[in-house]
């Protein structure tokens, strides 16, 4: 796929090669960019780009030269497959094969919009040309996804022209070690994946680390359910991970690195194992890069599916070869991890932050976000929100302006009940502090926390109990079982969630739920098992009465737990159609046709078939 | 069932060093050249690379993506993360796994499909998703997930009759271009 062939010997060849590739830019080319992340590529964007191709060799004028090429993750991979036509930068979504040859006659050659594939705002209708007179991606300011969607990710030459290497080159070329990892220091720079630890801090650790080899290690094990900005990352942007840590190396005194992906995510190991490769020919990774004598190389390791390997000491035993348990941390990772060896480990995201920070300057990422959480945030906004996808905004924006004004607020007219952030071991925000600004600090102190940037949005028919019950038997299931806490706690308190769930909830088991979740928060070994009593403590402490009427009066509030609420035929909205008397498995429903039904409670089975089928929405749950 | 292949441990093992630490690459490896990891390979594994069997063993039972029984035709991964939850994956579960006998981690008695059910597989704009043999499916309802299955496993018996899965993914109910989109 690259046509680089050169191998670049110093610092001026990259300057000279970013010249040549920009040079040989014609500015006259209309290009077309068809997003292929995940997201898009589910929805069919492969087919349509091949149609692109096609039309471009079939259909190409002498007069216009096209270019038809794939990029990263825009982010709003609800609107899939995504197409941007240059020049104008116009943005067309849910492009299907068919729409092709209408775009191609009139918007890439013919220069006009295709007015039914622009996004319209849902209030006014006006259409959006351009991706930023879209509200969600208006407010956003994308210095980590700068390149989703705009540079091929398979292609190096893109990412060297847009400007990419040149902060490895600053740093191999006019900074001393130690002087990367002051500025590392200075820019405030916390750990992306969890944590919020200082970044810097832990770069001279790492570098004052006695031992080689060093390891550098970046963690693409994106666990979180509801999370993919990691996996968007590595997809659109492959080398701005693999610059960050090439930078890292140089700075704590690395050669090798590692990069420990998903098992679920193939598309971004194929475009991490293309960008790991260009690089190694142009000779930004492996012996002596840009010919100044600083040697490293990546290797990519898939994880094999445990979400504890999220987690820093159980990854590194899983790049062993061994089973993924954690192990106590009053020795460092930075001192003794993998194999022994001072390891520096960082997220994804992380890493990604790095190039900019070194080319940009501490000052510049500095000046962004609050007083202690610095730069910018991707989250991913899911859920029961209008507009799903990545989000990436300065520190210190408000809840309500990312769910509001980026998220546009709640599906189907629905009522906002709690935004969960951080993952399965965060917690749920209730509505009264959806003013507050999201900063690793104020999260935490509103009893959540950042975690990796999940921020999942619930409305009036989540039921909460139900919620933590979820999460909580995530965690038993991928609990490593190593510490008694964990492994017993985790059991213990699922099991009570599930009493409550069925109705079958007694008195006392709130504060045993509670009594539980202390024990863990004190005594587990990791964090997954310190954490995991966050969704049922945060959920216990702001949805209390939803608990009580589980269990005192056998009613789920939200009308989710099975057999804590009934179906009844709304007899004003029935139409005697039948169709739910036909499709219920248990014959429980009655009624002439043309005449309003009725549900035998004494034989339904709360199923949810006929609230399912029902055309008219007669059927309703009380 | 499968039938091994002499020279592929060996073949795996040269492809990382020989280094033990790869253990777990050369095992994925291994699962993709077999769709599952038999016993004797295993042992041969852990002869040459001088690694006690027990530590192979406790690997391959530890991660979820490990299987040691052969897999069906089709692999389903059902996304079970948090937004694929509030959209009501747990019908679409409890429906197929009746509709097709299968137990997480299992393989239907037809030998069709072996169901993995995942964490998530970081889709979550096509809540519910399911992948099938590495193909992804979003919006799904309970209905049209076992209806895909079935044109799935029809589609095996019908080679010819091309099978338009992508069709299912159904658009966003308001796609915010009003009505002129027809």
């Amino acid at each position: 796929m690259s046509t680089v062939e050169t191998r670049l010997q110093s610092l001026a060849d990259l300057e000279d090669f970013r010249r040549q590739l920009l040079a040989a830019r014609d500015p006259a080319v209309r290009r077309v960019r068809v997003c292929i992340g995940t997201g898009c590529t589910a929805k069919g964007s492969l087919r349509v780009l091949e149609r692109f191709r096609q039309a471009a060799v079939e259909l190409g004028q002498e007069s216009v030269a096209v270019e038809a090429k794939c990029t990263g993750c825009h982010g709003f991979c609800e609107r899939g497959p995504i197409v941007v036509v240059d020049p104008g930068n116009v943005f067309y979504h849910s492009v299907n094969e068919e729409d092709v040859p209408e775009i191609w006659r009139e918007s890439v050659i013919g220069g006009r919009t295709v007015e039914r594939l622009l996004y319209r705002d849902e209030e006014t209708d006006k259409p959006a040309t351009t991706a930023d007179q879209i509200p969600f991606y208006r407010a956003q300011q994308r210095i980590v996804l700068a390149y989703n969607g705009v540079i091929d990710p398979t292609r190096i030459e893109e990412y060297v022209a847009a400007g990419g290497y040149a902060a490895l080159a600053k740093a191999l070329g006019s900074m001393e070690p130690a002087a990367v990892v002051e500025e590392v220091t200075a820019s405030g720079l916390r750990g992306r994946g969890g944590g919020g630890f200082l970044t810097g801090r832990k770069w001279r650790s790492a570098r004052n680390a006695p031992g080689q080899p060093k390891y550098v290690i970046a963690n693409g094990d994106e666990g979180d359910p509801g999370a993919f900005m990691d996996r968007s990352l590595m997809e659109g942007a492959p080398h701005s991970v693999i610059e960050g840590m090439t930078i890292g190396a140089y700075a704590v005194g690395s050669s090798q690195g590692y990069i420990y992906v998903r098992n679920e995510y193939p598309l971004a190991v194929k475009h991490l194992t293309i960008a790991i490769e260009q690089a190694r020919q142009l000779g930004l990774l492996g012996e002596s890069i840009l010919g100044g004598g600083f040697s490293f190389d990546v290797r990519i390791n898939r994880g094999a599916g445990a979400f504890v390997c999220g987690e820093s000491t159980a990854l590194m035993a899983s790049l062993e070869g061994h089973v993924g348990e954690p192990r106590a941390k009053y020795i460092h990772t930075v001192e003794s991890g993998l194999n022994g060896k001072p390891s520096l480990l960082n997220n994804v995201e992380t890493w990604a932050n790095v190039p900019q920070i070194i080319l940009k300057g501490a000052a510049w990422f500095a000046s962004l976000g609050t007083e202690k959480s610095k730069g910018t945030k991707v989250f991913s906004l899911v859920g029961k929100v209008k507009n799903t996808g990545l989000v990436e905004v300065p520190m210190g924006m408000t809840l309500r302006q990312i769910i509001y004004d980026i998220g546009g607020g709640i599906r189907d007219g629905k009522a906002f009940k709690a935004v969960q952030t951080g993952g399965p071991s965060g917690g749920c925000i209730p509505a009264e502090y959806l003013d507050e600004p999201v900063d690793f600090d104020r999260l935490t102190e509103l009893g959540s926390m950042m975690g990796s940037g999940g921020m999942i949005v619930m409305d009036e028919d989540t039921c909460m109990v139900n919620v933590a019950n979820y999460f909580l038997r995530f965690l038993k299931e991928e609990s490593c079982g190593k510490c008694t806490p964990c492994r017993e706690g985790i059991a213990q308190m699922v099991e009570i969630l599930g009493r409550i769930t069925k109705g079958e909830g007694r008195p006392g088991d709130i504060e045993s739920l509670e009594t539980l979740g202390e024990l863990l928060e004190d005594t587990a070994l990791c964090a997954l098992g310190k954490t995991a009593a966050y969704p049922v403590l945060s959920t216990v402490r702001r949805f209390r009465d939803e608990y009580m009427a589980h269990i005192r009066e056998k009613r789920c509030p939200a009308k989710e737990c099975k057999g804590l609420f009934r179906y009844e035929i709304d007899a004003e909205a029935c139409t005697g159609c039948v169709l739910c008397a036909k499709r219920c498995p248990v014959d429980a429903i009655s009624g002439e046709r043309k005449k309003p039904h009725t549900i035998n409670q004494e034989i339904c089975t709360n199923c949810g078939t006929c609230f399912e089928v029902c055309p008219f929405s007669a059927v309703t749950k009380v | 069932m499968v039938e091994t292949e002499a020279g592929t441990v060996a073949q795996i093992i040269e492809r990382y060093g020989g280094d033990a630490g790869m253990l777990i690459p050369m095992m994925q490896d291994m699962q993709a050249e077999y769709g599952y990891l038999p016993q004797a390979e295993l042992k041969e594994l852990s002869g040459r690379l001088r690694v006690p069997l027990a530590q192979i063993y406790s690997v391959a039972t530890f991660y979820a993506s490990f299987r040691l029984m052969p897999k069906g035709d089709h692999t389903i991964q059902l996304c079970l993360g948090t937004v694929c939850f509030l959209k009501g994956v747990d019908k679409i579960s409890e429906a197929i796994r009746r509709e097709f006998e299968l137990v997480p981690g299992g393989t239907s008695p037809d030998r069709k499909f072996t169901y993995s059910p995942v964490n998530c597989v970081g889709a979550c704009a096509l809540a519910p998703v399911m992948v099938v043999d590495g193909e992804y499916h979003g919006g799904l309802t309970v209905d049209s997930a076992v209806e895909l299955l079935h044109s799935i496993a029809a589609g095996d018996a019908a080679a010819d009759s091309e099978v338009k899965t992508e069709a299912k993914i159904a658009r966003p109910k308001k796609t915010g271009r009003g009505s002129k989109r027809k």
